[in-house]
C-alpha cells in the first residue's frame, strides 16, 4: 500500500468502509442483545411482584419438606431445598456414571462386533444397532419400566433368590453395614489400585529397555482383588449383615435398588450404546487396512493386532464422538422425571420449583449445573484428545 | 528335464484329467457356514451363543406379537383372558386418537390435506432428478408453512380448532417440521455469525450455540414452559404449543449451526477468494458461492440432525403436550382398556411407527452421502 491508495480509501465514504461497517453491526447487536435483556429482565421483575412470587437465592435455606427415594447423602424431610438439591445432583451423576460404563462395554463389544468375520454376530449386532438407535430414548424407558418392570409381581409375591428379593419396588438385597475396622479394607484397594499402576509402569519401562514382557494384567488383577480379599480375611469381616424383611406393603432392611433407577440405568445404557457402536465401527474402519497387514507380516497374532495396533490409532478417530455421546448420556438422564426417578430435574425443576413457584431461580440452576458438566467434561477431553492426537511433523 | 515327459513313467499321466467340481468345502452352502459360521473355535462358540440368544428370543417374540396376540374386541375383557399376547385391539379401537389426538370429527380432512400437501412437496425435493429444486424448496418452506398453519388453525373462515386439542402423530410432525424449517435461517446466520470476523458477533453466537448444547431438551422445555412466560410484557401470553415450539427451535439452531458450520469449513478457501477476486460482497459470495455448496455437503447432517429432534419431539409430553407417545401413555389409564399387555403393546405400536419415520430418514441420509462423496477424500 502506498500513500496514494491509503489517501483515496480514507476518503471514500465510510458507508463502505470494512472496518466502519463492522464497527457499526457490531455496535448494532450489542444495542439489540441489551434492550432484550434489559426489557426481559424489567417484564419478569414486574411480572414476579405482581405473582406475589419472592424472588433470590433465600428459598434454598428453607425446609423441604419432601421425601426423596433414593439419596446417596443423608436427606430427611427436614432438610433444606439445598440439600435436596445436591440428592438430585448426586442421584444424576450416579446414574450418568454407570450409564458411561455400562454403553462404553456394551457399545464397544457391538461395535466390534458389527465388524465380526461371522455372520450372525455381525446381523445381530446390526439388528441391535438399528433398533435402538431409531426408537426415541422416552419410549424406550418407558417400554422398560412399564411394560417390562412394571409386570413384575407385587412385594408379598416378590421373587425370591436366597436373601434378594425382585417384585414390582425394585429389587432388594441384604445390606453390608460397616463396623469398625473397615475403613482398612478401602485402604486396601487404594493401596492395591496405586501398586498396580506402578507395577503397570514398571513393566512397561522394563520392556521398553530389555524386550521382556510381564503379565501386567494377571498382576495388576491380583493386586486390586487379592488385597481387599486379604484385609477382609485379616479384619476377620467387619460387616453385619441385614437382611430384606417382608413388613407391611414394603421392604424393611437391606437396600432396594429403585425399579426407576434400573429402568432408567437399562434405558440409558442400551441406546447410548447403539450410537457408541457405530462411533467405535467407523473408528475402527477408518484405520487403513495397510496397517494390519503390516502387523500381521511382522507374525503379530490377530487379537494382539487389534489390541496394540488397530485401537490405538481408531481412538483417535473415536474419542471426540465418543465425548460427545457421554455428554448426551449425562443430559438424557434428565429423562428421569418421566419415569420418577429422583435426578436433578426431577427433584429440584420438578417438585422444588412446585413447592416455591421460583421458576427463574430454579430453572437457571438446573441449567447451569448441565452446563457446567458440559463444558468441564469438553474441557478435560479436548486436553486428553490433544495428547493423544497425531504429533505431525 | 523336457524330454523326461516322453518316457513313459508310470506315476506320470498321459492325459488330461477330468474337470472336478471344486471340494465341498471350498464352494457353495458348506464352505460359505465354514468360512461365516465355523471358521474357527471361538467363532464356533459365537455362533452357538447366538442361536441360543435367537432361540431364546425369536419364538416368544412371534408369541407375543402375532400368535397369541388379541387382533379385535371391544374392550378389555378381549385381552385379559390368560395367556393372551399383545393387545392389538386397543390400537385398532385407539387408532384415530393416536393420529389425531383431539381433533374435531368433521374437521380431520384439513390434517389429511396437510399431510398429502408435505408428502406431494417433500418427495419431490428429496429426490436428486427431479428440476425446479428452488420453487420446490420455495413450496415447502415458505408456502407450504402458511398453508398448514391456515388449514391446521382454520383461518380464512375455516372451523378454528384450538391447539389444546391437537395430539398425536400430528403434534409430533408439526413440532419436528416447525422446529427444522424455522432453525434452519437462524443456524445459518449462526454458523456464520461463530465464522465472522467481528469479536463480538462471534462471541455471542459460541455463546448461543453452546449454551443450548450444553443444557438438555427438557431443562429447555422446562424454562420455556415455566419461566418464559414471566419475561415478556404483561398482556402478551402463548399458547402452551408455540411456547413448546420456541424452546424446541432455540434448541435445534444451536445444532443446525454446528451442522452448517461443518459445511463452511468444508469450502476450501480459494473459494471465498474467487469471490473477492469477482469483486463480489460479503452477502453476494455467500449467497451465490458458499451456501449452494456448503449446504448441498451438509444435507446428511441436517438429516441426522432433524432425526434426533423428530425423536426428541417425545419429551413434549413431560411438559403435558399430548404428542404420539404421550397420546399412548394418556391411554394407559383409560379403564374401558386397562390390561397388564396394553402398556406393552401401545408402546410397541408407538416404536414401530418412530422406527418407519426414522430408518427411513437414516437410509436416506445414507443415500445422499454416498451420492455426495465425490470421492476426493482418499
Amino acid at each position: 500500500m502506498n500513500n496514494d491508495s491509503n489517501a483515496q480509501s480514507s476518503k471514500a465514504s465510510l458507508l463502505y468502509d470494512p472496518v466502519a461497517r463492522s464497527i457499526f453491526f457490531q455496535c448494532l447487536t450489542v444495542a439489540i442483545v441489551a434492550w432484550l435483556v434489559y426489557a426481559g429482565v424489567n417484564n419478569a421483575i414486574t411480572n414476579l411482584e405482581k405473582a406475589n412470587v419472592a424472588s433470590g437465592f433465600g428459598f434454598l435455606t428453607d425446609r423441604a419438606g419432601f421425601d426423596i427415594s433414593q439419596s446417596l447423602i443423608e436427606y430427611t424431610n427436614d432438610s433444606s431445598y439445598l440439600r435436596a438439591f445436591y440428592v438430585g445432583l448426586t442421584n444424576t451423576l450416579l446414574v450418568s456414571a454407570l450409564g458411561i460404563f455400562f454403553a462404553t462395554i456394551i457399545g464397544f463389544s457391538v461395535g466390534i462386533g458389527r465388524l465380526s468375520k461371522n455372520y450372525l454376530v455381525r446381523k445381530i449386532c446390526m439388528i441391535y444397532v438399528e433398533t435402538l438407535r431409531n426408537i426415541p430414548l422416552l419410549l424406550q424407558l418407558l417400554f422398560w419400566y412399564k411394560a417390562v418392570l412394571g409386570v413384575l409381581p407385587n412385594v408379598r409375591d416378590a421373587m425370591q433368590v436366597g436373601d434378594i428379593f425382585l417384585s414390582n419396588r425394585g429389587l432388594a438385597i441384604p445390606k453390608f453395614i460397616p463396623e469398625a475396622g473397615a475403613s482398612a479394607i478401602l485402604w486396601a484397594v487404594i493401596i492395591g489400585v496405586i501398586a498396580a499402576v506402578i507395577v503397570g509402569k514398571w513393566a512397561k519401562r522394563r520392556q521398553m529397555a530389555t524386550g521382556q514382557q510381564f503379565p501386567t494384567i494377571m498382576v495388576g488383577f491380583a493386586l486390586i482383588v487379592g488385597l481387599p480379599l486379604l484385609a477382609l480375611v485379616v479384619t476377620g469381616f467387619p460387616f453385619t449383615i441385614e437382611n430384606p424383611k417382608l413388613g407391611g406393603f414394603n421392604f424393611n432392611g437391606g437396600s432396594v435398588v429403585l425399579p426407576e433407577f434400573v429402568a432408567l440405568l437399562l434405558g440409558l445404557s442400551l441406546y447410548t450404546a447403539s450410537f457408541i457402536a457405530e462411533i467405535v465401527r467407523s473408528g475402527i474402519l477408518a484405520v487403513s487396512k495397510g496397517q494390519t497387514e503390516a502387523a500381521y507380516a511382522l507374525g503379530v497374532r490377530p487379537n494382539i493386532t487389534m489390541r496394540k495396533v488397530i485401537v490405538p490409532q481408531a481412538m483417535r478417530v473415536v474419542i471426540p464422538p465418543l465425548t460427545s455421546q457421554y455428554l448426551n448420556l449425562t443430559k438424557n438422564s434428565s429423562l428421569a422425571v418421566a419415569i420418577g426417578y429422583p435426578d436433578l430435574v426431577a427433584v429440584f425443576s420438578g417438585t422444588v420449583l412446585n413447592q416455591t413457584g421460583q421458576a427463574v431461580e430454579v430453572v437457571l440452576m438446573t441449567m447451569l449445573v448441565y452446563l457446567a458438566i458440559s463444558l468441564i467434561t469438553s474441557t478435560f477431553m479436548n486436553w486428553f484428545n490433544s495428547r493423544v492426537s497425531l504429533v505431525e511433523r | 528335464m523336457a524330454q523326461d515327459r516322453n518316457h513313459s513313467l508310470a506315476y506320470v499321466r498321459t492325459e488330461m484329467v477330468q474337470e472336478q467340481p471344486a471340494p465341498i468345502n471350498a464352494k457353495g452352502p458348506v464352505a460359505w457356514l465354514r468360512q461365516n459360521l465355523f471358521a474357527t473355535i471361538p467363532d464356533t462358540l459365537f455362533t452357538i451363543f447366538a442361536l441360543l440368544l435367537l432361540v431364546y428370543i425369536i419364538p416368544p417374540m412371534f408369541r407375543f406379537l402375532i400368535a397369541d396376540a388379541i387382533w379385535t374386541g371391544d374392550n378389555r375383557e378381549a385381552c385379559i383372558v390368560p395367556g393372551a399376547g399383545a393387545c392389538w385391539a386397543f390400537v385398532d379401537a385407539k387408532f384415530a386418537q393416536f393420529m389425531y389426538g383431539r381433533y374435531p370429527f368433521e374437521e380431520r380432512w384439513r390434517v389429511d390435506l396437510t399431510g398429502i400437501l408435505l408428502v406431494a412437496g417433500v418427495i419431490p425435493l428429496a429426490m436428486p432428478s427431479v428440476p425446479y429444486k428452488k420453487w420446490n424448496a420455495i413450496f415447502v418452506l415458505i408456502i407450504f408453512p402458511i398453508l398448514a398453519f391456515i388449514l391446521l388453525t382454520g383461518k380464512l373462515g375455516l372451523e378454528p380448532v384450538q391447539t389444546s386439542l391437537w395430539g398425536g402423530l400430528l403434534v409430533t410432525l408439526v413440532v419436528a417440521i416447525v422446529g427444522i424449517v424455522v432453525s434452519f435461517p437462524f443456524g445459518i446466520f449462526l454458523a456464520l455469525g461463530r465464522r465472522s470476523n467481528m469479536p463480538i458477533i462471534k462471541m455471542l453466537s459460541i455463546i448461543f450455540i453452546e449454551f443450548w448444547r450444553g443444557v438438555p431438551l427438557i431443562t429447555v422445555l422446562f424454562m420455556s414452559s415455566v419461566m418464559l412466560p414471566f419475561f415478556l410484557p404483561d398482556g402478551v401470553s402463548f399458547d402452551k404449543l408455540l411456547r413448546a415450539l420456541v424452546g424446541v427451535t432455540l434448541f435445534a439452531s444451536a445444532y443446525m449451526a454446528e451442522v452448517i458450520r461443518g459445511g463452511l469449513q468444508a469450502i476450501p478457501k480459494g473459494q471465498y477468494e474467487a469471490g473477492d477476486a469477482m469483486a463480489l460482497t460479503f452477502w453476494q459470495s455467500t449467497r451465490l458461492i458458499i451456501l449452494p455448496q456448503a449446504l448441498t455437503l451438509v444435507i446428511p447432517g441436517i438429516v441426522n440432525t432433524f432425526i434426533g429432534l423428530f425423536k426428541d419431539t417425545t419429551l413434549v409430553l413431560i411438559i403435558g403436550i399430548f404428542d404420539l407417545l404421550g397420546i399412548v401413555q394418556l391411554n394407559f389409564t383409560d379403564a374401558n382398556w386397562a390390561s397388564s399387555k396394553t402398556p406393552a403393546t401401545g408402546l410397541i405400536f408407538a416404536a414401530i411407527i418412530y422406527f418407519i419415520f426414522c430408518f427411513g430418514m437414516s437410509r436416506y441420509s445414507m443415500y445422499m452421502e454416498r451420492r455426495l462423496d465425490t470421492g476426493h477424500k482418499s
